[in-house]
């Protein structure tokens, strides 16, 4: 006799959202297929967060001039434990001032499928004047690394385009941090967020849409962060208090 | 103060109270990244040995933030109760411990002592306690507070349902949270993380939730986790808020990091209560708080991350919420390394938050970056569960598609309620066995073909 698993019977809900929903019961639990099915994609994503970005490769994406930098820490294991030296450049990090009203920095983050998929296309569907050089490409990299390369390098305003954690069900997400006025000790406050850009998320071109809109936005009223509220139905701009910054 | 200790040969000494503090503190990456942890395991007993001697009224004399420059620390000096403190003013930290753990002091005892505890106290006898210890004093804790059900009494566990959705979709919100109320999930609160904090966007899905839970009756109450500012904007525009949300720390450089103070807070407060939108209760506040948030925005003051965690209980509890989150494992590996080090901080901050009187409950998860699985949050469930911890997460399948982070499942929460018997609030469980969605046992039947939930997709 087959064991009694029960079946919901709204399983067609699933189409509306990634969520897993009207996975069944073994009693309280969850039927065997789901319990294993959770355990591959949870394997997949460890996996995900110690693979490397492959910068020559990106570098070469990019229609753009490219300068590359390293944070203090020197590997993974110590990124994963040192959030302070992911935050800062490297000893003898040399970086030329640039002035320019907008940077752009590439930062491995915490997943480097999402930086390799994802940040050449969301610049190329930028407008032209925000498709500037140098790009800095930043590896063992967290947001807050962009302050301190902002203010070397003169820039009135820094987005850090960066791997996101990786989920489950989204091992490749995309987040962009907007800086205005980047200065090391800025907190995360003063920063406005574009995040989940992927293909089966928040598109190129919806996500260029609305980081160009913030950008012209600080620049008209010099400052992001909690105060620069997006009301122009754009979206996906906003403080960011109860999420995780990478 | 003279903070030394002799362990045979060696004597350890200790540069002052926050110092203690950090080194008896149990082994976190947090405090390590801090430069705050013992440097040995030695050290870190030795610390507890002094801790445990040192009188609980130290907390009140001296100050671990000062007065004059925090406004967390002036909220805790100037609201505590001296009355209320009374019965255990004469007792050491250590000995504390043991007067919360005798058979003698009951829930009542513990709650008229509240307002007595800071949140110093309470992170100091939690050092020097076991697991255990921090369960069974935390079990003899209650804090009730209520919305449009009763959240917190004898028995009972209640989950917040959250549907998140990567893009907000209405449609792919809904149908997680027709799965969780089917799951009979959602008694604490139905509350989205929203990806985008556009304005019109959390309008439309505070309008969604409430058309949904007044559309069928449901003794729940609705949130949307944005900015407390934006969640002010919302209920000006004329937005059917139920709860404000906000993230809060226990410092006060931390907390303007998160873009609050605590009349911004009390501000929000009077503005969803002038909707007077309970049924059965005017707790309108949620918070979330986790271990090494202040921190990670450099606003510790030397302070170990537990200790900082506690205060913000201090400042949780100022505002009489309905919910209070440790959001545990969610910051990372660089503040809770592994599944043993997210066991223990879910342990002490369900018990600081109880003991301080605020109705703890937990994110029980974890990210894929930290040493930690299913089986650690299998086990710190299970824990918090005997506790009797006020609620916990349900996420369909544990899996949030917009967070990001595995947290604990509808599924979940019948595992632990079919373990240990643990109900929903009472206004909650009548709806649901009202609904056909539960027996009188409060297990779960599958819906009838053409239920009316089933046919509001």
């Amino acid at each position: 006799m087959k064991p009694p698993v029960t079946r919901d019977p709204w399983a067609e809900l699933r189409a509306r959202t990634p969520a897993r929903i009207a996975l069944g019961r073994a009693g309280p639990a969850l039927p065997t297929k789901a319990v294993l099915d959770f355990a591959l994609d949870h394997a997949r994503a460890r996996d995900a967060v110690h693979a490397a970005v492959d910068w020559d490769a990106l570098a070469g994406q990019l229609a753009l001039p490219t300068v590359r930098v390293a944070s203090a820490a020197p590997d993974r294991a110590t990124y994963l434990r040192r959030p302070d030296l992911g935050r800062k450049l490297a000893e003898g990090e040399r970086l030329r001032p640039a002035p320019q009203d907008f940077l752009l920095v590439i930062a491995d983050g915490l997943s480097a499928a999402a930086v390799q998929a994802h940040a050449a296309p969301l610049i190329a569907a930028l407008p032209a004047d925000l498709r500037t050089g140098p790009v800095v490409l930043a590896s063992q990299a967290r947001v807050a690394l962009g302050d301190e390369i902002g203010e070397r390098m003169g820039a009135r305003m820094v987005a850090v385009l960066i791997g996101e954690r990786p989920g489950l069900s989204s091992p490749d997400s995309l987040g962009v941090y907007l800086t205005y006025e980047p200065r090391v000790g800025r907190t995360d406050a003063e920063r406005n967020c574009i995040s989940n850009i992927r293909p089966q998320g928040l598109g190129y071109e919806a996500a260029a849409a609305r980081l160009t809109w913030l950008v012209r936005e600080a620049l008209k009223r010099r400052l992001t962060g909690v105060e620069l509220k997006d009301q122009s139905d754009l979206g996906l701009i906003g403080p960011l208090a109860h999420r995780a910054v990478p | 103060m003279r903070l030394r200790q002799s362990l045979g040969a060696t004597t350890w000494s200790f540069a002052d109270l926050k110092d203690l503090m950090a080194k008896a503190t149990p082994l976190r990456s947090g405090d390590a990244l801090a430069g705050l942890a013992a440097g040995s395991a030695e050290e870190a007993v030795a610390a507890r040995m002094l801790l445990a001697d040192l009188p609980l009224k130290t907390f009140l004399d001296e100050q671990l933030i000062p007065y004059e420059t925090d406004e967390v620390t002036r909220l805790i000096c100037d609201s505590h109760d001296a009355g209320a403190f009374a019965p255990v003013a004469s007792l050491t930290v250590g000995e504390f411990r043991e007067w919360l753990l005798s058979d003698e002091t009951d829930s009542a005892a513990l709650a008229a002592l509240a307002p007595g505890v800071t949140p110093e106290m309470a992170a100091a006898v939690s050092k020097v306690m076991r697991n255990q210890d921090l369960i069974l004093a935390a079990s003899k804790c209650r804090v009730t507070t209520a919305f449009r059900d009763t959240i917190g009494l004898p028995g009972c566990m209640a989950v917040r349902l959250q549907p998140n959705h990567p893009t907000d979709d209405l449609a792919g919100i809904s149908a997680s949270i027709l799965d969780g109320l089917l799951y009979g999930a959602g008694d604490a609160v139905i509350g989205i993380n929203p990806a985008s904090d556009n304005l019109s966007n959390l309008g439309d899905l505070l309008r969604m939730l409430d058309d949904l839970i007044h559309r069928f009756a449901i003794p729940t109450q609705s949130c949307v986790l944005t900015h407390v500012t934006s969640t002010v904007e919302l209920i000006e525009a004329g937005a059917p808020v139920d709860l404000v949300f906000q993230s809060v720390a226990g410092t006060q450089a931390a907390n303007e990091s998160f873009g609050v103070n605590l009349a911004l807070l009390a501000e929000a407060r009077e503005a969803a209560l002038s909707l007077k939108r309970g049924a059965v209760g005017r707790n309108v506040m949620y918070f979330e708080t986790g271990q090494g948030s202040a921190l990670s925005a450099n606003a510790h003051h030397g302070l170990d991350q537990q200790t900082a965690e506690a205060r913000a209980y201090a400042v949780a509890r100022a505002f009489d919420p309905l919910l209070v989150n440790t959001v545990v494992g969610f910051i990372g590996p660089e503040y809770l390394y592994d599944g043993k080090q997210i066991i223990r901080a879910g342990l002490e901050d369900h018990f600081c938050g109880k003991l301080l009187g605020a109705p703890l409950g937990c994110d029980v998860c974890y990210t894929n970056h930290a040493e930690a699985d299913q089986d650690d949050m299998d086990s710190l469930l299970t824990l918090l569960a005997t506790a009797g911890v006020t609620f916990i997460m349900g996420v369909p399948g544990a899996d949030d598609v917009m967070l990001n982070y595995q947290s604990t499942s509808f599924h979940d929460a019948l595992y632990v309620r079919r373990l240990l018997g643990l109900k929903r609030a009472p206004e909650f469980e009548a709806w649901l066995q009202g609904m056909g969605l539960t027996d009188a046992a409060g297990g779960l039947v599958p819906p009838r073909p053409g239920h009316p939930l089933l046919a509001a997709r």
